[in-house]
């Protein structure tokens, strides 16, 4: 079984990502849990609902997700892919997800993530990381805690640096 | 100035610590070239035309003497025996070796010092004015909220995978010597009617080849609120900015098609979820950070006879008056001055600095200046709080060491990018051009007749030497594979920004120099009584200037 990184540890990854342009069919579906597109959770609930495994979803990082947030908050797991490692939209998205709609769920972040990003994605509040690239995920947990403290205020730290110096 | 605390120290030593090993597993092969980019550049290491380059963060400017005494060392140690000022305040070592890059940066941190962010596209080293703190137009000493700023921006979790480069500047003074509308974000300090003090917020500023003037999109911020507005700004930006083509990537090319109106209005509305959160500063935090930049300990001495006496040695010494009139400027504090060291003498690169020389201003800033010193957008150094009895002695020593060329605010103080000698990018070589103008203009009379005139040089559409904010503008461009120079006029960097205009057709490199001494024969002959080049081509316009350069030679 494909593995990942969740919450410093690495684990077996059960999920299966159904691609955006597979058809909300319940024959299609594999069977046991699945990520599914956004447009597949908001549209098809009630496929979803008879599905035998675990249903959660996942986003692109320029995703609107204003609109959307209620609706999703309640997955189990949201998917943040990265089209590319150095866009960085799918951090804010992340903070969104995190501070302002308070989800509580699993944070994954998937596509071209790259080892030397984890301390951030962690600070913007992921704690899943699946990457689409061969890396030794023991060694890179290492990049989680590539700094032991941080200036700023973010999902991982309600306070800023300059109130606890 | 600032001091590291535990906390500081500990980030910029695991930093090294991070790219030590970033380094060694890009050397080991297991980051591609492709993943280790931006993890270089986000330290200061780019590749250049010939070897590395490594660009060393000096915030807002300001730098101690022990400091520039470790970068003489570094630059002995790792590199050719000299540094490079850079135009945004910051210092280059051009050939560094990319395997030493960690242990160069170790001994930065030694002295709390670093390269991140220096690079890449994240939020970059916050620039200020050169003689905050002593500017007798000063509203407020800027350095605390740079301070402010540069913790908050560094290794910011959410901001590191920015669409494009984005930098900061603060101005906290009358005159504008920060260049602040031509920034990312222009932060400028102002007190409103209340007399509280807070700032006036301009964002999509910028050079390179869409030159645009900031929009102001806030009049009025509370000064608590700094870090949530920026936030906010940053995080509209981080979203919504093109990340599909680099030269619309700016911030400035969305400000402008979402226009500035409707720029803010998107920036309120993500602030109203972050105003008042945890990151709202608080009064503890805002008088900790002013305790750093507290005044030095100034004698009280007769001004008035000092300056008598001064004026008496240079009565005496037209050399030394030269410096004197060109070099130094007054403070707030009476009975003392700021020097400029001039980096820019005739047949070395503009801002470039041997390792005996930062030895020297090292030395220099210990004995007249408190142990400190700024580096100035325009590539020279600036000693400030020296007392005026002191200057003759300061003014040998700095001759001495080929550190007093009187030339600051002339034509001969250009500003220059490192061009085709040393950057990939370049159309053209921007060092000889601006060689060939020192070596043309050096009857000392004839420039200070000319008076304050600022003279910048790209040499690619990137405009690092500032090309469109000069008096005087040159731009190398690629014409058929060859090096040829557009010259452009009435361009500022001040409170009333504005962008030079193009001339004409562009020069061959042998052409530039005569052609700027026609320029400057249109300026002489039609100036009126005090007036600068920039104010004489606001009133004649372009067309004098035109015709002389371009007329059919006989
Ligand atoms: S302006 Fe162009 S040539 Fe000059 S340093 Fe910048 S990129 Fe290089």
């Amino acid at each position: 079984m494909p593995q990942l990184l969740k919450d410093g540890k690495v684990i077996d990854n059960p999920w299966q990502i159904i691609e955006a342009n597979d058809e909300a069919d319940q024959e299609a579906l594999p069977s046991g849990d699945i990520l599914v597109p956004l447009s597949m959770w908001l549209n098809n609930q009630s496929v979803l609902e008879n599905h035998s495994g675990a249903v959660g979803l996942w986003i692109n990082g320029d995703e609107e997700i204003e609109g959307i947030a209620q609706s999703i908050v309640t997955a189990p797991v949201i998917a943040i892919n990265f089209p590319k490692f150095v866009d960085g939209r799918g951090f804010s998205v992340a903070r969104l997800l995190r501070d302002r709609y308070g989800f509580k769920g699993e944070l994954r972040a998937v596509g071209q993530i790259i080892r030397d990003q984890l301390f951030f994605l962690k600070r913007c509040g992921f704690n899943a990381f699946e990457f689409d690239s061969e890396i030794d995920l023991d060694e890179g947990a290492q990049s989680l805690a590539d700094f032991s403290d941080a200036y700023q205020v973010a999902a991982d730290q309600p306070e800023p640096l300059f109130k606890r110096r | 100035m600032y001091r590291y605390d535990q906390y500081d120290q500990t980030i910029v030593d695991e930093r090294v610590a991070q790219y030590r090993d970033q380094t060694q597993r890009y050397l080991a092969g297991t980051i591609s070239e492709e993943e280790f980019l931006p993890l270089r550049l986000q330290n200061g290491l780019y590749v250049q035309r010939l070897a590395p380059m490594l660009r060393i963060a000096v915030p807002y400017g300001l730098l101690s003497s022990q400091q520039i005494r470790k970068l003489a060392h570094i630059s002995r140690k790792y590199d050719k025996g000299y540094v490079h000022f850079t135009t945004r305040q910051n210092i280059q070592l051009n050939w560094p070796q990319l395997e030493e890059v960690p242990d160069i940066l170790a001994e930065l941190a030694s002295v709390e010092m670093h390269a991140i962010q220096t690079s890449g596209n994240c939020i970059r080293n916050t620039t200020t004015d050169q003689y905050a703190g002593v500017a007798a137009d000063e509203i407020e000493d800027p350095r605390p909220w740079c301070e402010i700023i540069r913790q908050w921006s560094t290794l910011h979790p959410e901001f590191a995978f920015l669409p494009r480069k984005f930098k900061i500047a603060v101005c906290g003074s009358e005159e504008d010597r920060a260049a602040f509308l031509l920034h990312d974000i222009g932060i400028q300090l102002v007190t409103n009617d209340q007399g509280e003090s807070g700032f006036h917020i301009f964002v999509g500023g910028g050079l390179g080849r869409t030159p645009v003037i900031a929009s102001s999109i806030r009049e009025f911020l509370p000064r608590e609120h700094l870090l949530t507005y920026l936030d906010a700004i940053l995080r509209v930006y981080n979203r919504y900015g093109n990340r599909d083509n680099k030269y619309k990537a700016r911030i400035k090319i969305l400000v402008r098609a979402w226009t500035a109106e409707v720029f803010a209005e998107r920036v309120e509305s993500e602030w109203a979820h972050l105003k008042d959160g945890p990151a709202t500063l608080t009064g503890d935090e805002i008088e900790r950070m002013k305790s750093f930049f507290t005044m030095p300990d100034y004698k009280t001495v007769d001004a008035q006879a000092l300056d008598s006496e001064l004026q008496q040695t240079a009565g005496q010494n037209k050399a030394f008056a030269r410096w004197l009139e060109r070099n130094t400027r007054t403070q707030k504090q009476a009975g003392y001055r700021s020097v400029s060291l001039s980096l820019k003498p005739a047949g070395v690169a503009p801002g470039d600095v041997t390792d005996q020389q930062l030895e020297t201003i090292a030395d220099l800033a210990d004995r007249f200046s408190f142990g400190e010193l700024r580096s100035t957008h325009n590539q020279n150094v600036v000693l400030t709080d020296v007392l005026v009895c002191e200057l003759f002695e300061l003014w040998e020593l700095a001759r001495a060491a080929g550190l007093a060329t009187p030339n600051i605010g002339t034509i001969n103080d250009m500003i220059c990018c490192p061009g085709g000698d040393y950057c990939s990018l370049a159309n053209a070589k921007s060092i000889p051009v601006a060689e060939a103008i020192q070596r043309k203009f050096d009857d000392l009379d004839y420039v200070y007749d000319l008076g304050d005139l600022e003279l910048n040089i790209s040499g690619c559409m990137n405009a690092c030497g500032h090309h469109h904010i000069g008096h005087i503008g040159i731009l190398g461009v690629d014409k058929k594979g060859e090096e040829w120079y557009q010259i452009q006029i009435g361009g500022s960097a001040s409170k009333d920004a504005a962008l030079a205009k193009v001339l004409g057709p562009s020069l061959s490199r042998e052409a530039v120099t005569d052609s700027i001494e026609k320029l400057l024969d249109v300026y002489v002959e039609n100036r009126l009584e005090g007036e600068t080049f920039l104010a004489a081509y606001k009133r004649i316009g372009i067309d004098k200037f035109k015709e002389r350069v371009y007329a059919p030679t006989a």
